[in-house]
């Protein structure tokens, strides 16, 4: 069954006249739903063009972001570098670009890790009794009491820097968002009548969970999943800058403008630039989440 | 009342145990002890000189022990001693935290300062285009790296116009600009939480009444609306603590200061693990103990959390 009928539990009178109005036009809803999606294309067109650096970067540039050509080197931005060159005469623009999927992989590793975990232990708290759940909670408080980035820090000290541990870190950090969001959610939805009345006419455990309640708190797990990825490419970002990701020559962008800070006084692009791509894309991310709330808003 | 005091304190000092108990365990994960790790870059150090400082600093103990003398001591302030520098923990914490202290206690004022002000503008501005602007700021402000705006800070203030040094020499923009900075990127979740909290008030009915009575929007904001959202906000605020010293370390680095941030990236260069077991145990301690009072004072600002048995009143913000 559909989502709208289980909504029209409500006995709440306002609710069931908004349900009216949503069943009339449920058979469009698919078709509004993809509209809405893409009056959204400010935010997915450049989402994609980030991808694509991510998967192709070799279509967007032609320069070789490792070995640069030493004649050129502190030119300020022109249509030949749009980015201008660094210090060895590498293209700045074909750094960053060539840098996206270094810095999207260790944020989507941050991510997956906090977002899996975090949503598992979340379903746990909620459905596994008391005593899970105040376990599960007292371990997310403590996880809540070291911030994200003295975490990573800890795994960078007794491993290594690199991608691997900075990820990991900053996504064992994200684990506590994920989890009190998902209990919230899963307690606001379980109390629901459609819940109780899946549980009555003989629905298991798993099966309630996959076909009533997990379709209900999806939306803000997706939602949260888009503002940290911004969040992580933040954090990723602040400790390539301060040398505790992948180690030169490699383009990360933390590391990028880490490098350019040492030419501030004679080439504000090296800073500047790479840095506005940061700023664009954690905005990107911070509004898709906002877009997927909305369309999954009930 | 005294009921929820205690257990808020029980849950407190129970999160800083598990919060020590977490990182014990961490450590004693690695692969190999933290003496070992710190002179693995040192080739100098033969086997014999190992043992010898893995005796002096007690990791020679089992486990149990260890755990038990570390937990004594640190209930009496003793974190241990520094591998890199052989003085004690506390010693060289001490030594900088002034420092770390004053920049960001300034940035957190202004962050609060800034968060309201930005709130205000954002209701009370009779031009529609202030408004929206106020209300887009914080998440673009949330976006901005704290290196890379005091970056941008330093090339257009030292370098083009030339009215501050690219290191700190004690003049009034060389304090300023790092603390601004910091606020900045503090500021943005604080102002996104009480701009919401203040839109959620407004809706409600007592609002209406005061508008029809002849109150004034500003008397309205200032006096009800304000007063009303500052709770949640509060909560909010006490968890920015924890960014606070992320943000601290970014930009100490930045702007060439001293302070705990340039410690802990010392520490965790060197491999010097016990220093920064300490450093975690005390910002866990701080955040655990700022949070605390959040809650405890939270009941004074708004009495109904304990009348409506809603559980923790953190759980409303988070």
């Amino acid at each position: 069954m559909s989502l709208l009928t289980e909504r029209s539990n409500d006995a709440d009178l306002s609710s069931v006249v908004e349900n009216n109005r949503t069943l009339t036009s449920s058979r469009t809803v698919t078709g509004s739903k993809l509209r809405s999606w893409l009056g959204n294309w400010w935010v997915l067109i450049p989402l994609a063009v980030l991808l694509a650096w991510a998967l192709l970067p070799g279509i967007f540039t032609g320069a070789d972001p490792i070995t640069g050509v030493p004649q050129e080197k502190l030119s300020a931005p022109s249509l030949a570098h749009p980015f201008g060159t660094d210090h060895l005469g590498r293209d700045v623009y074909a750094r960053v670009v060539q840098g996206t999927s270094q810095t999207l992989l260790t944020a989507g590793l941050a991510c997956l890790v906090g977002s899996v975990v975090g949503s598992l232990l979340g379903l746990l708290a909620s459905t596994a009794g008391r005593f899970v759940d105040s376990v599960a909670m007292r371990f997310v408080d403590v996880v809540l009491a070291v911030p994200a980035f003295l975490i990573a820090l800890i795994l960078v000290t007794a491993t290594e820097p690199g991608p691997l541990s900075l990820g990991l870190g900053v996504g064992i950090a994200s684990i506590a968002a994920f989890a009190r969001l998902v209990r919230t959610e899963v307690l606001r939805v379980r109390s629901r009548d459609f819940v109780q009345a899946a549980l009555m006419s003989g629905g298991g455990y798993l099966t309630v969970l996959r076909r009533h309640i997990i379709p209900h708190v999806i939306g803000p797990v997706l939602a949260l999943l888009a503002v940290d990825l911004g969040a992580a490419i933040l954090a990723i970002s602040g400790l390539g800058f301060l040398g505790f990701g992948s180690p030169p020559p490699t383009p990360e962008w933390g590391l990028l403008i880490s490098e350019g800070r040492q030419y501030l006084t004679v080439a504000w692009w090296l800073t500047t630039l790479p840095g506005l791509v940061i700023i664009t894309t954690v905005v990107l991310t911070a509004t898709l989440g906002r877009t997927i709330n909305k369309a999954f808003r009930f | 009342m005294g009921g929820y005091i205690a257990k808020r304190v029980g849950q407190a000092l129970l999160v800083i145990l598990l919060a020590y108990t977490a990182v014990f365990l961490a450590v004693q994960a690695l692969p190999n002890d933290p003496v070992t790790i710190f002179l693995s870059a040192d080739a100098s150090a033969d086997p014999a000189t190992i043992a010898q400082m893995k005796a002096y600093y007690g990791y020679d103990q089992p486990q149990i022990v260890q755990y038990l003398d570390q937990l004594g001591g640190l209930l009496t302030g003793d974190f241990g001693y520094s591998l890199s520098s052989g003085s004690a923990v506390s010693t060289r914490i001490g030594e900088v935290i002034g420092s770390t202290l004053t920049l960001a206690g300034s940035a957190f004022a202004l962050a609060i300062l800034m968060a309201v002000v930005l709130t205000a503008a954002a209701s009370l501005s009779r031009s529609s285009r202030v408004r929206n602007a106020m209300l887009n700021l914080p998440p673009l402000m949330i976006s901005v790296p704290v290196f890379w705006l005091g970056l941008v800070l330093l090339q257009i203030l030292a370098v083009q116009l030339g009215v501050m040094s690219l290191f700190p020499d004690g003049s009034l923009l060389s304090l300023a600009v790092p603390i601004i900075v910091l606020a900045i990127h503090l500021s943005a979740p604080i102002a996104q939480v009480l701009i919401k909290s203040v839109q959620e008030v407004n809706r409600q009915p007592f609002v209406d009444v005061l508008r029809a009575k002849g109150a004034s929007e500003s008397w309205i904001f200032y006096r009800h609306t304000l007063k009303n959202a500052v709770p949640s906000a509060l909560s909010i605020a006490g968890i920015t603590v924890g960014t606070l010293l992320a943000g601290s370390v970014i930009t100490e680095t930045v702007f060439a200061r001293a302070g705990l941030g340039q410690l802990v990236l010392q520490a965790v260069t060197v491999q010097d693990i016990p220093l920064v077991q300490g450093l975690v145990l005390l910002t866990a301690a701080t955040f655990t103990a700022v949070n605390l009072f959040v809650d405890l004072i939270h009941p004074k600002l708004d009495p109904r959390i304990i009348t409506a048995h809603a559980g923790s009143p953190r759980a409303l913000a988070a």
